[in-house]
């Protein structure tokens, strides 16, 4: 599905992303793990076009990424889920939903009302101005409001930071679902390891824009070594 | 009685067409954080365009609207060509872009078209309408002037509540690189929302110039007027830019009928420090969104 090669990409005279590979497989949730400053939001933003690359090349399927900015990547089925603060607060949660159909012209009642009936607590909220919403609702929305434009890839940021857990076991397992049913593709950057390994099929770590592991999620799991160095669990 | 009404309704008129010249502005500063010194001069290029037509010959009406298709196109390109390139520069740059845009678009303008006042016909007359066999202090053209920034408002509103391009550019206005990311074209909203600005702020242009005369610097007293009631409300609300509007047009017309005409400028910069000081935000400004 998504096959990144040899990617590196930086902010003045850093380099945050060194020659990165990796790929996302179809029907698979892809793992990007590493501590604070590893890179992986690097990663996530130059993939979807928001940071410029510097060198390396981006494929969906069969089609090259490379130069198109971020407002071309949704219409060809690459959905971006920024961390949970990057609702439009001065939205409504509706007005947030539509706006992530957009990109195949009018949203139907169909496509909203199927998106609401995954995220049962957003449907009382969706004339409510999405600032008002709490933090694991906010989450909801931002991934409810990808899922309007009927993605086959989601690039997920960091969809735990600063929930509960049980609210994270919640979203995890909603993601676990899609994946199963619709055959969704999901790239996941996430600190905290222990909860992304527990849904991921594979996992790659970075560490200072690097790849140090790319394995099966179990076998990390499984390698104390690599995890108390770099995952912290 | 009739001297407080009187006054009422003229304040009320005036004041409308204030905000439309804040309506303007603020259509500007949400959607690209520059506040638009160049909105008086903009108009008034619009307005002698359709003074030019008028002379021609051509129907008040096709000058008008070739004025105000004028303003829509002016807003575009000085986006595209000029405030562009300075955006992601450091925040003063856009500031001394639109000042010195105010200082160019009068000298073309008295270049162009000359600097002696020019008379510009008012569609409706300027006699006082008569409401049951009483004269009032509001003639046509003003009753033409409420009604035109009503539609404009009107429509604003529609288009910005009830049509997916509404939407795309609150989008784009409230957080851009969210509106990205979810596939709207920034750039091209940006584009829309001055276009959209500077034909508002040609509609404000041409009721002050209707009835009235046309110089180069015709919009200038306007112009503090407009950025009063602008700030007034709060720079981000539209709602705010009608109120304030509102508010400032009443008040200096009754400093002006009651008092003296040479205090409406001592009155409107009283307000606006006595609301500055009470609200700082002005007077529609959000809360603070939620931190989470």
């Amino acid at each position: 599905m998504l096959t990144v090669e040899a990617l590196s990409a930086g902010y003045g005279p850093i380099t945050a992303l060194h020659e990165v590979s990796l790929t996302a497989p179809e029907g698979r949730i892809t793992a990007v793990l590493g501590a604070n400053g590893a890179g992986k939001t690097t990663l996530l933003r130059t993939v979807s076009g928001l940071h410029p690359a510097r060198s390396g090349s981006v494929r969906l399927s069969d089609r090259t990424l490379d130069g198109l900015g971020a407002d071309k990547m949704p219409g060809l089925g690459m959905s971006h889920v920024p961390e949970g603060r990057g609702v439009i607060t001065e939205l409504t949660v509706e007005e947030n939903l539509r706006l992530g159909g957009l990109v195949h012209g009018r949203v139907g009642k169909g496509d909203l009302q199927r998106v609401l009936d995954l995220f049962p607590p957003l449907v009382e909220r969706r004339a409510k101005p999405a600032g008002t919403l709490s933090g694991g609702e906010r989450q909801m929305l931002v991934i409810g409001r990808a899922l309007m434009a009927r993605p086959r890839l989601l690039l997920l940021d960091e969809p735990s930071l600063g929930l509960a857990p049980r609210i994270v076991a919640q979203i995890f397992a909603l993601l676990r679902d899609l994946v199963a049913e619709e055959g969704l593709s999901v790239l996941l950057v996430e600190q905290n390891a222990r909860s992304a390994l527990s849904v991921a099929d594979h996992g790659v770590v970075l560490n200072l824009g690097r790849v140090v592991a790319d394995r099966p999620a179990d076998d990390l799991a499984a390698d104390d070594q690599l995890r108390h160095a770099y995952l912290g669990f | 009685m009739q001297q407080l009404t009187n006054t009422l309704l003229g304040g009320l008129t005036l004041g409308l067409v204030f905000a439309a010249f804040a309506l303007a502005l603020v259509l500007i500063w949400r959607s690209t954080r520059v506040v638009n010194f160049a909105q008086a001069p903009m108009a008034m290029l619009t307005t002698y365009v359709a003074l030019t037509l008028l002379d021609d010959g051509l129907p008040y009406w096709v000058a008008m609207l070739a004025a105000l298709a004028c303003g829509l196109v002016l807003g575009a390109v000085v986006e595209v060509l000029l405030v562009r390139r300075v955006s992601h520069t450091v925040e003063i740059n856009p500031v001394i872009l639109t000042l010195g845009l105010f200082i160019v678009f009068h000298a073309v303008a008295a270049l162009v078209f000359g600097n002696q006042p020019r008379s510009f016909p008012a569609p409706f007359g300027i006699r006082g309408l008569s409401v049951g066999g009483q004269t009032i202090g509001v003639t046509g053209t003003d009753l033409f002037a409420v009604v035109a920034v009503l539609v404009v408002m009107g429509a604003l509103v529609a288009l910005f509540t009830l049509t997916d391009l509404g939407l795309r550019m609150r989008a784009a206005a409230f957080n851009s690189e969210v509106a990205r990311m979810l596939g709207v074209r920034v750039g091209a909203m940006l584009t829309l929302g001055w276009a959209l600005a500077a034909l508002v702020g040609s509609v404000s242009g041409i009721l002050i110039a209707n009835g009235s005369l046309v110089s180069p610097n015709y919009m200038d007293s306007v112009v503090v007027f407009g950025f009063v009631a602008a700030v007034l409300g709060g720079l981000e609300s539209p709602v705010g830019a009608v109120v304030g509007g509102l508010v400032l047009g009443v008040s200096v017309s009754v400093v002006s009928g009651y008092l003296s005409s040479q205090l409406v400028a001592l009155a409107a910069l009283a307000i606006l420090m006595l609301v500055l000081s009470l609200r700082p935000g002005g007077l529609f400004s959000t809360p603070a969104a939620r931190r989470v």
